[in-house]
């Protein structure tokens, strides 16, 4: 099994209301540091070894993301190495 | 999937009487409650659809007969058009409309719109039918945060299609709203592809007194669920608040760019918008009658061409 993040944004050009709502939050919680935050959607996959990088750039743009409205990136996460039981069994 | 679940389901009644319908739609099943052997029209239930009800029986108001479609069920059953019907599918997860989306009876749905089956998208519907890329935009939270439940104004900007050929363009009519997620969005080459092309069906507007008046629509006919809870405060609260957008046509409940309310296909047959027609068809329940016509418009259109595609060219 291998492990990949699908992280998907609205694109800068689109209204953000949530956003929008959590910044004036973090300001009245006295973080008025932060300019700006966009809110968006992370996915922790778990798929086979043989999948490909287009297959997966393929699930997250017709699925995962709608293009219209959103941007995205896919990130494969290296096995941890040395860890836990499956360690072995996953060199 | 079971046989008992895949197979048509059906139609649940609330017991309520369509109005001009008399008292002889009560108990009945589908077949014998409608009006005309013809038009066979489609409602799709999925898990979490809400107004599918409420489309069958806007379905039999107009004489056709109503068929329930299941989403787990690839079979169209003959029907002559489909209403995708409002709620919240599949709970809304990933984004409102995208799982339906992806529903093996959207599937067909999609195979047949390209070969000219109407097919309208109402509220939740409307998102599905984007996602599925039946139409161009996507729909996306309000731009106030806020649930907009209330009866809208909406002018008819394109009559003459399949949806809307009882309707005459300019016309305002009254129909309910109730929706968090109904902001539509798309690309400025994509809103202006629209325009030009006339794809614009409906926008949000003030009502007939005119666009500036600085107030949402005045109620006409029954109390709406906004109404009722801000009866004692009045005014103020029927103002559109867009706290976290820019302010437009103060009619616009949700940010929705050009006012757009809904939207249809270069021939009209594809169609989705936002607020209910389907809750406009009594005015036991509703604030007019003026959701009534679009369900009549298909009717004529199915009646001048038997099995559908020859309409297109008289749509515009």
């Amino acid at each position: 099994m291998a492990r990949v993040a699908v992280d998907v944004v609205i694109k800068p050009e689109i209204l953000d209301p949530q956003g929008k709502a959590i910044l004036a939050a973090l300001g009245r919680a006295g973080h008025e540091a932060v300019r700006s935050v966009r809110a968006g959607k992370h996915f922790d996959l778990e798929v086979d070894d043989a999948v490909t990088d287009d297959e997966l750039e393929t699930l997250a743009g017709s699925v995962l993301a709608n293009p219209v409205i959103e941007t995205w990136t896919v990130t494969r996460i290296p096995a941890p190495t040395g860890a836990e039981s499956d360690a072995g069994t996953s060199r | 999937m079971s046989d008992a679940v895949a197979g048509v389901r059906p139609v649940r009644d609330a017991g309520v009487t369509v109005a001009g319908r008399g008292s002889g739609a009560l108990g009945k099943s589908q077949s014998e409650q409608s009006g005309t052997a013809g038009a066979r029209i489609g409602v799709i239930t999925f898990p979490g659809s809400l107004d599918d009800v409420d489309a069958l029986r806007a379905a039999r108001a107009v004489g056709a007969q109503a068929v329930s479609l299941w989403h787990a069920d690839a079979d169209l059953h003959a029907v002559d058009a489909v209403i995708v019907p409002g709620g919240f599918s599949y709970g809304d997860y990933l984004r409102a409309g995208a799982i339906a989306a992806q529903a093996p009876v959207m599937r067909s749905v999609i195979d047949a719109a390209r070969g000219g089956m109407p097919v309208l998208g109402i509220c939740n519907g409307f998102q599905v039918l984007c996602e599925a890329g039946l139409l161009p935009g996507a729909l996306m939270r309000n731009a106030g945060l806020t649930f907009r439940c209330r009866d809208q104004y909406l002018r008819v900007e394109r009559a003459g299609t399949v949806w809307s050929g009882r309707y005459a363009p300019g016309q305002h009519i009254l129909i309910p709203l109730k929706h968090a997620d109904g902001r539509y969005v798309a690309a400025d080459r994509d809103l202006d592809a629209l325009e030009a092309e006339g794809r614009v069906l409906f926008r949000y507007s003030a009502g007939p007194a005119g666009g500036d008046a600085g107030e949402a629509p005045a109620p006409c006919g029954s109390a709406g669920a906004e109404r009722l809870r801000s009866a004692p405060s009045g005014e103020a609260e029927r103002k559109p608040r867009d706290a976290y957008g820019p302010p437009r046509d103060p009619a616009n409940p949700n940010g929705s760019l050009r006012d757009i309310a809904g939207v249809c296909s270069a021939d009209g047959r594809i169609a989705g918008l936002m607020p209910h027609p389907e809750h406009a068809i009594d005015l036991l329940t509703g604030p007019s009658t003026d959701g009534l016509p679009l369900f009549a418009s298909l009717i004529d259109a199915l009646g001048r061409s038997g099995t559908a595609p020859a309409v297109s060219a008289a749509a515009r």
